[in-house]
């Protein structure tokens, strides 16, 4: 066995990948070796940190040294000044927001520090492609109680007691679920994971496939052995290329210490795990659809009952649940119910991760307890909005859920208060919006979304999605009357009351949470043929303000439509018959000098 | 290997650890001078030899870090030993060949090796 | 079988398709991974190899072309050799992904769900690629590139081949 001294972990996430950590990763491998250090100091590969914003991001052990934003020309500086000579490159620490002041350690990052890590424990501090890894963090050991020590009653049990509830959207509690499969007969069950994460601006998922895979494989394992299941299945996306690759060789590695297999520990207990790759449908992520995908069917949801626990894949009692449930089972079992229970609210137990996007100044991915505010993810974690501008709502459950205003940020996040207030969990996605977005265009965005990925199986969604949005591109296009308003609201109830699975029923929420909050906004859009927000384009007229204007003539070379004229070093007009509203020369204008409105 | 029982799983799981301590931050500390002047002295020697006794002993739980010139240049190559709740030892000419006995006495029995002590500090 | 060997020699494709067969025979539930393993070997999925697959998974065409139309993962018509992914999901939305999708019309000259005549590139939209905390961002292969910005485009699609 080989000590080293330091371990540099750079973080091999979706995110930190496309702003260049492989490269970076190569390099530190041949500067490492240059040094002579590659005896000494070890290079580790982790999963997301949750922090894409700030990536590359580099960690240095025993220090805990936090490096963002690592460019290929900053490795030779790390090597030889830190890992060589013990001295931490200032320049490239963590700036607090605000402060600016530089933050070496990871743990006093305040996008970390109010956060409380159970489902992400293990992100971006192991390798995940070593099992040794997370068996060093306890990993297994769950499993290991469950086998030697508990009854599949018992595990139910503890399941129910522990709170939890499906982290996938609707929030129906795990234990029970759990209960009504075990109870049904049969030899033959199955366990699955809803790995289908398809609600745009939600990434929680990928980050616990990518960066702690076997945390999944143990909360499915306990679940298996809870429902006397023998057989599992992952559905991944397609879209997510290295979570595939990283649970097979998480599965893999499983297999061969016999934590997966046949007689798992040496009990009777034996389980296999199959990954099935999703072919690119949303409505893959509702059970009953998912479960027609896997068997090689077009994925298209059945009516319930009977439920997936009576019959599900291949007609046997079936077990379903998303990825950030599982992952939270472990934990579960390894420091019992009870203790899994003081985090959260009375009806909603534990934590939650939230992808934090949008304009915000740190975006990624922010586990907090159960009630935490809205106010203290987006203002404290968040850091708050981008370029100091105002915070107008916050997007909370993606496609199904709904925008929420200031005046509601107070209120403890769990699933029955957004329920409450026309939004809901979903699957976690926060995207922030600022004065400059339009309520109006984000409705007929999602409604764009859900319109395009219903399956068109019943007719509430196929056609009504379809008429909604009509009237929304109507309204954004200056062409809505006043009576487009009730008729948005009645068909969106007529939908969430008659289609037939959650993705129809959802669908109108947006667009109802919209108008409980922003109907002025609607109304500015119809009445008075104005988007206040300045983004739908037809109802824009751009215009020069001539103060501003120093006559640079920047605005009428990049202008496509040949629009703005002027002499110069004088104010420049814009001819709002040619102009064709494409935003180029607001972008250009170095003087604040044109205006939308 | 294959997991029979929960006891493999226990074992492989402290084979795993001394492999990721180091990021748990605990056990003693061991800082070498690697200022210009501490490399000058030999800070490279004594720092592999460290790392040799290191995976000799199989010491999972101690941390080595770096520091820079302290301003003792004449004593270099600088060594403290910090073991948990005790003063913070500082060795002085510390050449390859006292590594052994530092490891032996010190970091692991906590009896400090007083004939190339310089400093003690609270 | 006849022995005569008049059968036309298989190509490539066909022998790899053939060992795809051999992995999912007789496996439930094979006919998405059988999909997708076809279209890796020919990049689409024409017509021909959707009436092989049927007659030796035992599946009637129109169920298949049923289940490839379902999918927005699977394609009847052939490929660009750089599939270009710009992602309009939410996040991506709000900080300017539709100005992405613009530029990249604009560059390549084909708009979203094309390919160029070259097949050189195939332009896709897509809902989230998970890197929202990079928003805009856009794919190209397997490369996810994020911090985007209108004028960024042309240079990167232009180190494609």
């Amino acid at each position: 066995m080989q000590l080293y001294r330091g371990h540099v972990l750079v973080c091999g996430g979706t995110g930190c990948v496309s702003s260049g950590s492989k490269k970076i990763q190569e390099v530190m491998a041949n500067e490492l070796t240059k040094q002579n250090l590659d005896k000494e100091i070890k290079l580790v590969e982790t999963g997301c940190h949750g922090f894409c914003e700030m990536g590359p991001i580099v960690i240095v052990y025993p220090e805990g040294t936090f490096y963002c934003q690592v460019q290929v020309d900053d490795i030779a500086e790390i090597v030889s000044e830190h890992l060589l000579k013990g001295r931490i490159v200032q320049r490239l620490l963590f700036k607090a927001p605000v402060t600016e002041e530089q933050v070496p350690s990871y743990k006093d990052i305040a996008f970390y520090k109010k956060q409380h890590r159970v489902v992400l424990r293990n992100c971006g501090h192991i390798d995940p492609e070593h099992i040794q890894e997370y068996i060093a963090r306890e990993g297994y050991e769950g499993l290991a109680k469950v086998l030697t020590t508990m009854t599949p009653q018992q595990v139910v049990d503890e399941m129910k007691k522990s709170g939890l509830r499906g982290r996938g959207g609707g929030g129906f509690p795990t234990g029970l679920k759990w209960e009504f499969a075990s109870k049904s007969p049969g030899p033959k069950k199955y366990i699955i994971c809803n790995a289908d994460e398809g609600d745009p601006g939600a990434f929680m998922d990928r980050s616990v496939l990518e960066g702690d895979p076997h945390s999944l494989l143990e909360g499915m394992l306990i679940g298996a052995y809870a429902i006397g299941a023998d057989e599992g299945y992952i559905y991944v996306r397609a879209e997510y290329p290295l979570a595939i690759k990283r649970l097979k060789v998480a599965i893999a590695q499983a297999e061969e210490l016999g934590l997966l297999g046949d007689n798992i520990m040496g009990t009777e207990f034996s389980c296999q795990l199959h990954i099935k790759e999703g072919a690119g449908a949303f409505v893959c992520g509702e059970e009953t659809a998912l479960m027609a995908s896997i068997e090689g069917s077009r994925g298209m949801p059945n009516p319930r009952p009977p439920f997936p626990a009576v019959k599900g894949l291949w007609e046997k009692p079936s077990n379903i649940n998303n990825v950030e449930t599982y992952a939270n089972v472990p934990v579960i079992f390894l420091n019992g119910a009870d203790q899994f229970a003081t985090l959260g609210t009375e009806k909603s137990k534990g934590t939650k991760v939230f992808a934090l996007t949008g304009k915000l100044r740190n975006t990624g991915l922010a586990e907090v307890p159960m009630g935490i505010a809205l106010r203290e993810i987006i203002f404290e974690i968040g850091g708050g909005i981008m370029d100091d501008k105002k915070f107008k709502a916050v997007q909370i459950g993606g496609p199904s859920g709904g925008c929420i205003p200031e005046q509601h940020l107070d209120t403890p996040v769990d699933y029955d208060s957004l329920i409450a207030l026309g939004a809901m969990m979903g699957s976690g996605g926060l995207v922030v919006m600022d004065e400059t977005s339009c309520m109006v265009d984000v409705a007929r965005f999602f409604l764009n979304f859900t319109q395009k990925e219903s399956c068109g199986k019943c007719t509430p969604c196929r056609e009504g999605t379809k008429r909604m949005l009509e009237i929304l591109q109507k309204i954004c296009d200056g062409k809505g009357v006043p009576e487009d308003i009730t008729t948005l609201e009645t068909l969106g109830a007529v939908i969430k009351n008659t289609a037939l699975c959650g993705l129809g029923q959802t669908a109108p929420n947006p667009v109802l949470a919209t108008l409980r909050y922003f109907r002025h906004e609607y109304e500015a859009h119809i009445n008075d043929k104005k988007c206040p927000a300045g983004v739908c384009s037809a109802l824009l007229e751009y215009k020069i303000v001539a103060d501003n204007c120093k006559g640079c003539g920047a605005c009428a070379r990049v202008c496509p439509a040949g629009a703005i004229t002027g002499e110069k070093k004088e104010p420049h007009e814009i001819d709002t018959s040619k102009c064709i509203k494409c935003g180029s020369c607001i972008e250009k204008c170095k003087f604040n000098a044109i205006v939308k409105g | 290997m294959v997991i029979k029982s929960f006891e493999d799983l226990k074992r492989l799981k402290e084979e795993a650890k001394a492999l990721t301590g180091i990021r748990a931050g605990q056990g003693v500390e061991i800082i070498v001078g690697m200022g210009t002047c501490g490399i000058a002295a030999g800070a490279r020697e004594v720092m592999s030899a460290i790392l040799e006794e290191l995976n000799k002993r199989e010491l999972s739980d101690v941390r080595v870090t770096q520091t820079g010139c302290i301003g003792m240049c004449e004593k270099e190559v600088l060594v403290d030993v910090v073991r948990p709740g005790e003063k913070r030892i500082t060795y002085g000419n510390v050449q390859p060949q006292d590594v052994s006995r530092i490891f032996s006495s010190h970091v692991i029995n906590g009896q400090i090796v007083e004939d190339i002590v310089v400093a003690k500090l609270d | 079988m006849c022995q005569c060997n008049c059968e036309e020699p298989k190509s490539n494709e066909a022998l790899e398709l053939e060992k795809v067969y051999v992995k999912y025979e007789g496996k439930k539930g094979a006919l998405i991974p059988v999909l997708q393993a076809a279209q890796d070997i020919y990049g689409y999925l024409p017509a021909e190899v959707l009436k092989d697959i049927s007659a030796r998974l035992r599946i009637p065409v129109s169920k298949i072309y049923g289940v490839v139309t379902f999918y927005a993962q699977f394609h009847l018509n052939p490929r660009g050799r750089n599939i270009v992914r710009v992602c309009l999901g939410t996040a991506c939305h709000v900080r300017g992904g539709a100005k992405i999708a613009e530029a990249v019309t604009k560059a390549i000259g084909i708009k979203d769900g094309e390919t160029t005549e070259d097949l050189r590139y195939t332009f896709e939209s897509v809902a989230c690629l998970g890197a929202c905390g990079l928003a805009p961002v856009m794919m190209v292969n397997d490369e996810t590139h994020g911090r985007l910005t209108p004028d960024k485009i042309a240079a990167l699609l232009e180190k494609y081949e």
